[in-house]
């Protein structure tokens, strides 16, 4: 159990995330004549993959390893997008189209007088942090919460992460919620004095994203590999038995839950940096469905599979779109089916099924064992 | 044409005897009418008042004309309330433009008037006025029964107590009892409009009777303003005071009426979409994320069948939708199956597994359907027969939403028959409850499961055939329906039927009551919270399965 637990290969993924962005935030340095020169449009992509897969990761933990298929994870993502855009327009200040120093341009545009309460002190990078990581957090706390004591599981709990977002998105929709209604928060100039646009910012920025999601595979490892791992894959796969052994799976769940939305929260916000612009449209229920293929593409339960997956996938979305605009949605369609079909543990079950040395990494799935799952 | 004012589309049917007779006595009795003590005779010119430049007297002229009535009264008075009427510089010549040139005012013959001399006969608002008034009366008595309703109506609205002589006259001839009770409250409303001759109160009282046995927004300003007028009775104003609280109280509960109308409307929208999901969600627990895409095929199938129907037979065209039911539930029953053979028996077993593989399925489909009928809505016309509305008491009720009702009602009753009275649903219940069992039984399961999708899918189909009369027929119409039903079958309870349909109109309704008071999306937001909060309440939904086979 415990070798099986390890999780090696997020160590690994990790590391290689750490090299390959700084590698590319050196590249993209070098002056445009250079044959290995990397554009800023492939960096900001970069950025966008890295970002995603943040995201991929948050639903890993809560549906590899605690059985809670999410399919509204773009909500906790989306908010803390709208945490970080919130000090990126503040920071805007006067240079905006209507030159309002202290009103955001939308603002201007609705004739508002003044800020609404809840963008107090969002001019402050370290406020900006704070409802990045806190505003999400208190919202999985309070939906885990009341969900997982009153045993929502399964597909019930799926279709209300799903009603969660699209409410969400709808409120974000309205122009009197003071978020920029359909156009979303954009336009930003710098970030803490950085101008966004410059290559060395984004180099800065690549390389601090390959930093973070670094740090959130290995923490996601400390988190799963533990007692408390054994503990999450218990409640996966034999809830009412770990309850009959004493343990307390709303908690468990909870826990992971929390810890997984501001996993997806952090890459939100690192996204909104890096692709300059957060709309409502980031909180619709199919991102969040997309979100899960890149898991289950990659490998449910193995950590680096989410992100290889999210990176992979989005890289054949961007190359696909480019070609064969019209295929990509058959693609994708044909990648979820497939998936499911031939692939149910994904590449990195693909990957150690190959060499038959030593026990899987991926924890094998008890099938059923309290008669199914709705 | 008196014969026909008098006794309208009646005289048309072929008892000639008695209509010549009845011809007479009106004619007799309508020349009592117009030649009145006070009136002009008929040989004075009554049109001679518009060639004048004052005001007062063309607003009198107008007057005259009215009373006078004949042939030419209207287009005289239409023309001058278009500034078409034009009178001459000298004299009393009055001309008519008209889109080829010019006819006399006054017999209705073309004629080439010296344009030098002419001048427009010029309006302001009082002559505005009488002309509306004079015109309203002239149809009363020369229009077509619809016409004449329309025209009582507009007295009614106006209560002008200066159309009292007119309302009365026009009552005296008339026997149509709807036209009737229309004079009568604009006669009850004008007696109690300001400037009304002086009436006893007992005559003020009937008529605030009146009004508020009318009800409706005009009674209710006409006895608004009635209950403050110093010039009425006391009591009068008391009664009208209770007759608008009266009104108001039952517009009200009209406005409630109304809302759950729409709210039962949008809630059998809802049932039709969470049916089909409601067998293959419920009964076989596969989650069908492509279940919004069938629906987008079925109201593709109509529009096809439309299609169809209009380049083979057109004369048929309005009944393709009769044609386009059961269309839809075979293509998309077909479908369904040959989804449930190629994927979703796969998967038995996983839910959360089948949920990610149909959504595959849904971009899949939504791709197909793009790609060969174009990303842009495709029209669907609704047929004559579904088209247009009636009033219920104060509800105003859309055909074609009714029809939907309908339909949603006849569906579930049907598929309830399906369930409960056919072998096939004996299988399917038997399958759903201890499919190991069934098997051993002789069932073939897996004939059972594909059957069951193909009927859900079906369903999914009718429901696209119903949405299409409705909402925008484009590739995107199933994303638009899948959160929805899914809410409701789980907000039902899954498995239940009955739970199905509860939930439908609940979040119907709901979502409508919510509407009024805070908005229409968040109205929606605060229903999705709702929902939300009510499954961690009641996790099972509201009729929840209960029994051994249920897990924990």
């Amino acid at each position: 159990m415990n070798a099986s637990l390890s999780f090696r290969g997020a160590s690994v993924t990790a590391v290689i995330v750490v090299l390959l962005t700084g590698i590319m935030a050196i590249a993209s340095l070098l002056p445009a004549s250079s044959p290995v020169q990397v554009s800023p449009f492939i960096m900001t992509l970069a950025g966008k993959y890295l970002a995603y897969a943040m995201l991929a990761l948050a639903v890993d933990l809560v549906w590899g390893f605690a059985g809670i298929l999410t399919l509204g994870h773009a909500a906790f993502f989306a908010l803390g997008g709208y945490a970080m855009g919130m000090y990126l327009v503040r920071e805007i200040g006067a240079r905006g189209v209507y030159g309002n120093a202290d009103l955001p341009d939308f603002m201007v545009f609705l004739s508002w007088k003044s800020l609404p309460w809840y963008w107090w002190g969002s001019d402050h990078f370290p406020m900006a942090l704070v409802l990045m990581l806190v505003v999400p957090a208190a919202l999985a706390g309070l939906f885990g919460w009341l969900a997982f004591r009153s045993r929502v599981s399964g597909v019930y709990l799926s279709i209300i992460t799903q009603a969660l977002t699209y409410a969400l998105m709808l409120a974000f929709f309205q122009n009197g919620f003071g978020f920029g209604g359909n156009n979303g928060l954009t336009d930003f100039k710098d970030i803490l004095g950085f101008d966004l646009h410059s290559p060395y910012t984004r180099a800065g920025m690549l390389f601090v994203s390959g930093l973070i999601l670094a740090g959130a595979l290995l923490a996601a490892r400390y988190v799963v590999g533990g007692r408390f791992g054994s503990l999450l894959i218990a409640v996966r796969d034999a809830e009412s038995r770990t309850r009959f052994l004493g343990y307390r799976p709303e908690q468990v769940k909870l826990l992971v839950w929390v810890f997984s939305a501001v996993i997806a929260a952090i890459g939100g916000a690192l996204y909104v940096i890096q692709v300059g612009i957060i709309n409502p449209g980031e909180f619709a229920p199919a991102n969040s469905i997309e979100a899960v293929i890149w898991v289950a593409v990659g490998g449910r339960g193995t950590l680096s599979g989410a992100v290889v997956g999210a990176i992979l996938v989005n890289l054949g979305k961007t190359l696909f779109t480019a070609w064969l605009p019209e295929m990509w949605l058959y693609g994708l369609g044909a990648l979820f089916m497939a998936t499911t079909l031939f692939l149910p543990q994904g590449l990195m079950g693909l990957m150690h099924h190959m060499p038959k040395k030593r026990p899987s990494e991926v924890t094998p799935e008890v099938t059923n064992p309290e008669g199914g799952e709705a | 044409m008196a014969e026909f004012a008098m006794s309208g589309p009646a005289a048309l049917s072929g008892r000639k005897m008695r209509n010549g007779v009845r011809g007479i006595f009106a004619a007799v009795l309508l020349s009592l009418l117009f030649i009145q003590p006070h009136n002009a005779r008929a040989d004075e010119d009554v049109f001679a008042g518009l060639a004048t430049t004052q005001f007062n007297t063309i607003a009198s002229s107008v007057d005259q004309i009215a009373q006078q009535g004949g042939p030419r009264a209207l287009p005289v008075l239409r023309a001058l309330a278009d500034r078409k009427l034009f009178a001459t510089r000298e004299g009393d010549g009055l001309f008519i433009r008209t889109d080829s040139g010019w006819e006399d005012a006054r017999s209705g013959a073309s004629a080439t008037p010296d344009e030098e001399t002419l001048r427009p006969v010029r309006v302001n608002n009082r002559v505005r006025l009488a002309v509306a008034a004079a015109e309203a009366e002239l149809e009363l008595v020369s229009g077509t029964p619809a016409e004449r309703q329309a025209s009582a109506m507009l007295f009614y609205q106006r209560h002008d107590p200066a159309m009292l002589p007119a309302i009365d006259k026009a009552l005296s001839k008339t026997d149509d009892v709807t036209l009737k009770n229309t004079l009568q409250d604009a006669r009850a409303a004008a007696l109690l409009s300001p400037g009304a001759p002086v009436s006893d109160a007992q005559a003020q009282q009937q008529a605030v009777a009146k009004l508020k046995a009318a009800g409706g927004l005009d009674a209710r300003g006409v006895l608004a303003q009635a209950s403050t007028s110093e010039a009425l009775d006391p009591a009068t104003r008391k009664a009208a005071e209770a007759a608008v609280s009266s009104i108001d109280f039952k517009l009200k509960l009209w406005g409630f009426g109304q809302d759950a109308f729409y709210g039962l409307s949008l809630g059998s929208v809802l049932l039709l979409a969470a049916m089909g999901l409601a067998i293959t969600f419920g009964v076989m627990g596969v989650i069908n994320m492509a279940h919004g895409e069938l629906m987008m095929i079925g109201a593709y199938t109509t529009w096809l069948t439309q299609k169809a129907v209009l380049s083979v037979a057109p004369a048929l065209g309005s009944f393709s939708l009769v044609l386009a039911i059961p269309a839809a539930f075979l293509v998309c029953g077909a479908l369904g199956i040959v989804i449930e053979r190629g994927l979703i028996r796969f998967l038995y077993g996983r839910p959360l597994e089948t949920l990610l593989a149909t959504w595959g399925l849904s971009l899949i489909l939504q791709q197909v359907i793009r790609s060969l009928f174009g990303p842009t809505n495709v029209a669907v016309t609704t047929p004559p027969w579904l088209s247009g509305s009636f009033h219920l008491g104060g509800i105003e009720v859309t055909i074609d939403r009714l029809a939907i009702m309908i339909f949603a009602v006849v569906v579930m009753a049907g598929l309830m028959l399906v369930l409960r009275r056919t072998p096939l649903g004996l299988e399917m219940r038997a399958v759903t409850q201890n499919r190991r069992m069934a098997a051993l039984m002789g069932i073939r399961t897996a004939r059972v499961d594909a059957l069951t999708f193909g009927l859900g899918s079906g369903i999914a189909g009718l429901a696209g055939v119903a949405v299409s009369q409705i909402d925008n027929v484009s590739p995107n119409l199933g994303q638009s329906y899948i959160i929805d039903s899914f809410l409701v079958v789980v907000f039902g309870g899954v498995g239940n039927l009955w739970g199905t349909l509860a939930a439908a109109a609940t979040l119907g309704v709901g979502g409508k009551a919510l509407e009024p008071l805070v908005g229409a999306v968040s109205g929606k937001i605060l229903l999705l919270v709702l929902v939300i909060l009510y499954i961690q309440r009641h996790p099972r939904g509201m009729f929840p399965l209960r029994g051994r086979g249920v897990e924990s």
